[in-house]
């Protein structure tokens, strides 16, 4: 069995030598080799926007008590590319008054935007990251925030009142969401000690954890914040079909319609892949390195590995389109209520917990033979009663700031929803009553 | 009616704090051919006028040139949504001015079929309505509901939406053989689907702050506009035509008004889901009592009421739906007026949404629950 599965594998080695044969070693490590993985990625995640509306629209249609497509293919398999030929071969309609380069380009900016920070994503160990970049982390904001640019590009050059509206919406929410989304992320870089997504990953491999037990509180507010970053439901507001018909795209249609669709489901795949990268361990996953590369299957391991990364990002996204199929639409109002009043206090605060933490922890090591931690070369490696003194601190963590965004937001309305839902009473009037009976209660029973 | 001022060329738009937008009459959320002219400032609704009449048809007009029975299929597309309940006031308008005496079996065949499309148009409602706030998933699971009154719609008219219910004397035949079982299978099934509806909306935190305090009108406003319907018991006021002037077999029924505190979107929601559980008690008994017999008067070869004028109205699941017929004597009717609900409950639309942002335009718009076939005519 494993004998077959490396003869599978064979091929990999074997164009690295046929590539070392062709090429001086220096043109294949930076050159050839990531052309070949850039190729693979795109062709991976454009493959992904296809199916992963094939995913959606079947899990969707499982919420909803029917089938989704099946008629285009046996259980509707070929629908995306059926999507992707009507699509390509739509009318390239550009309004009369719009901007024309501009509406042109925007759609090229939100693709390359989601695009390019797959480049530093650590899909696997060895050759499955593109690039290591010591600054992954930074990258990846900064990268994904000129998707923003994109959306208001496009809103602007439309000349059209429903896509402005959604620009406008979209850049309050993306800028404003980011914040949060950076600041949660810092609490998960101190365990780390470092940007690079590559060594956030190691650092979870070394110490056998997963961030998201020391962190839930970061985890939560990342994983609210990324969903919002992505305009997706229930934050979906830039897009709001009931209220803005299609919002910043309303005017596209064809092949750059499906450059903004294609650029929404990257940057989904993108905040996700963070999200599994800093928090679930990345590739990571217990045992595997002891089955295969402990025993000289390299690749194997490799391979492996990438199949945990994509099992973990599979779960992720069902999360989103669960979330998707199951809430209603905040109001614009209310989503900048809960970026700037929840989320960023919640981060701030995540913040200052962690740090106190890991001081605690620190502290605590090598108090009457109390051992907490093990080593910080890379990651903060704790030793098994660190860990579990870490957890208990996260878990309070969840408690501490629950109570704090509490105290802070009680007065606010929509804090105190539930004791605002009532119940409507039921009157039995007599038959025949002629007049209206005046304003409710007691006129009506008497 | 006001009119907003439509700033047209680019340097007023850009001078003006205020944004002119026009919403429909093709937009996904105006429920058909509405167009609602809205001033905004930022996203703050300052203004705004409605534009009807993109479906008119000139229903009114048309009657005036047809026979009485020839009527009541027009009356049916009045409110697409609701054709049972739309077609029988207008049979049981001439039916009165005749002085006919309806079989009861009829009576309550129109009781039990009325509701099942109150029950349908409400579920037509709290689907779009949540489509609206964003809740997609509600929308199909209320319209696998809504499917199976369809069904038996179909089985006893011979369509699903487009029935032509009613004949002016009672019905065009006898309920279908398995009727009861149908309905009783629906009746059964119906409240625990409407519980897990509630469970998806009734306490999401998202839903209530998006209709809590959303469109609040006050009993006194709503009663001043003439508000009917649930629009009108969720501000809290007792008024039901089917308790007020009994009609069909509604006075042997025991069945309760629900009436809401706060007149808001969120009272509106809760008052039609509540309608929709009292629709179910009233058909269960309608069931029971159900009479044997004929379900036909025998009527004249040509229906002629006599000369005089005559209003009949009753509660159809958007409200008070009426008929102000006058009689000159001859086969076809000298005027007919339609009491329209959508119509006079759209009149709040403005005070409703003054004040509120656009994504609330569109939850208040659903919840008022209007028809655009009723309010062009």
């Amino acid at each position: 069995m494993v004998m077959r599965m490396l003869a599978l594998l064979a091929p990999i080695d074997f164009v690295a030598q046929l590539l070392l044969k062709l090429f001086s070693p220096d043109t294949v490590n930076y050159v050839v080799w990531p052309l070949i993985q850039i190729g693979l990625v795109v062709t991976i995640v454009a493959a992904w926007v296809a199916y992963g509306t094939y995913l959606e629209r079947k899990i969707s249609a499982f919420m909803q008590a029917r089938l989704g497509p099946m008629r285009v293919g046996p259980w509707g398999l070929l629908q995306p590319i059926a999507d992707a030929v009507k699509l390509l071969t739509k009318e390239d309609f550009v309004p009369e008054m719009a901007d024309r380069w501009v509406f042109f380009f925007a759609p090229y900016i939100a693709v390359a935007a989601a695009f390019i920070v797959f480049s530093v994503i650590p899909f696997a160990p060895d050759w499955g990251v593109i690039t290591d970049i010591n600054i992954g982390l930074l990258f990846v904001l900064a990268v994904s925030s000129v998707g923003v640019l994109a959306l208001i590009l496009a809103g602007w050059s439309s000349n059209s009142k429903y896509a402005l509206l959604g620009a406008l919406r979209s850049s309050a929410q993306m800028v404003s969401y980011e914040v949060a989304m950076g600041l949660s992320l810092i609490g998960a870089l101190m365990f780390a000690r470092t940007l690079s997504l590559s060594g956030v990953v190691n650092a979870q491999g070394a110490d056998s954890i997963w961030y998201v037990v020391y962190q839930p509180v970061g985890f939560l507010i990342f994983l609210v914040s990324g969903i919002a970053e992505n305009n997706r439901a229930p934050f979906d507001l830039p897009e709001a079909e009931s209220e803005l018909v299609a919002g910043f795209h309303t005017e596209y249609s064809g092949f750059r319609w499906s450059l903004f669709f294609l650029a929404e489901y990257a940057a989904m795949l993108v905040v996700s892949a963070v999200a599994v990268s800093v928090y679930l361990g990345g590739w990571y996953f217990p045992f595997v390195y002891g089955f295969t590369e402990a025993k000289g299957y390299h690749n194997l391991y490799v391979i492996v590995s990438l199949l945990f990364f994509v099992m973990k990002l599979i779960g992720v996204l069902y999360l989103y389109f669960w979330l998707r199929w199951t809430l209603p639409r905040f109001r614009y109002d209310q989503l900048m209520d809960i970026g700037w009043k929840w989320l960023i206090p919640s981060a701030l605060v995540n913040i200052a917990l962690s740090a106190f933490g890991i001081f605690l922890v620190q502290a605590l090591d090598g108090w009457r033979d109390f051992k907490t931690i093990e080593s910080i070369s890379g990651g903060l490696n704790l030793t098994g009663k660190g860990k579990v003194l870490m957890i208990i601190f996260g878990l309070l963590g969840l408690f501490i700031t629950g109570a704090l965004l509490a105290r802070i937001n009680w007065r606010s309305r929509d804090f105190n929803l539930k004791s605002q839902r009532r119940n409507i009473q039921l009157v039995n009037l007599p038959q025949g009553r002629p007049a209206v009976a005046a304003t409710a209660p007691a006129a009506s029973e008497g | 009616m006001h009119q907003v001022e439509i700033a047209t060329t680019q340097e007023t738009l850009l001078d003006s704090p205020e944004m002119v937008l026009n919403m429909g009459p093709q937009h996904p959320s105006t429920h058909g051919v509405l167009r609602v002219i809205l001033k905004l400032d930022g996203e703050t609704v300052i203004d705004l006028d409605c534009d009807i009449g993109y479906l008119h048809r000139g229903m009114e007009k048309i009657a005036e040139n047809r026979m009485y029975t020839m009527i009541a299929p027009y009356w049916d597309r009045l409110d697409y949504i609701a054709a049972v309940s739309n077609g029988l006031v207008w049979v049981e308008t001439v039916e009165q001015m005749m002085s006919l005496a309806v079989p009861p079996r009829a009576h309550y065949l129109r009781t039990i079929l009325t509701e099942l499309n109150r029950i349908a148009s409400h579920l037509l409602w709290l689907a779009t309505h949540a489509l609206d706030i964003g809740a997609v998933t509600v929308l199909l699971w209320a319209l696998r509901e809504r499917e199976e009154i369809l069904k038996i719609f179909e089985r006893q008219f011979g369509a699903r939406l487009t029935c032509h219910a009613w004949r002016v004397g009672g019905m065009p035949n006898d309920a279908y053989d398995d009727f009861e079982a149908d309905v009783r299978r629906f009746v059964n099934n119906f409240p625990k689907r409407l519980d897990e509806y509630e469970t998806v909306l009734s306490e999401n935190r998202i839903w209530l702050s998006r209709t809590v305090g959303i469109g609040v009108i006050s009993a006194a406003d709503a009663i001043a506009i003439g508000l009917s319907g649930p629009a009108l018991r969720g501000s809290g006021v007792a008024w039901d035509v089917r308790k007020a002037r009994p009609y069909a077999a509604y006075g042997d029924m025991d069945f309760e008004i629900p009436l809401g505190e706060n007149g808001d979107t969120y009272d509106r929601y809760l008052v039609r889901l509540e309608e929709m559980r009292q629709a179910r008690r009233i058909i269960v008994q309608a069931l029971e009592k159900l009479p044997d017999g004929p379900v036909n008067a025998k009527l004249p070869k040509v229906v002629r009421p006599p000369v005089g004028d005559y209003y009949h109205s009753i509660e159809g699941p958007k409200g008070e739906i009426g008929c102000y017929l006058v009689s000159d004597g001859t086969a076809q009717p000298w005027r007919v007026r339609v009491r329209p609900p959508s119509l006079i409950n759209l009149q709040a639309l403005k005070g409703l949404c003054l004040g509120h942002l656009v994504a609330d335009v569109v939850a208040i718009i659903g919840t008022l629950d209007i028809v655009l076939g009723e309010i062009d005519r």
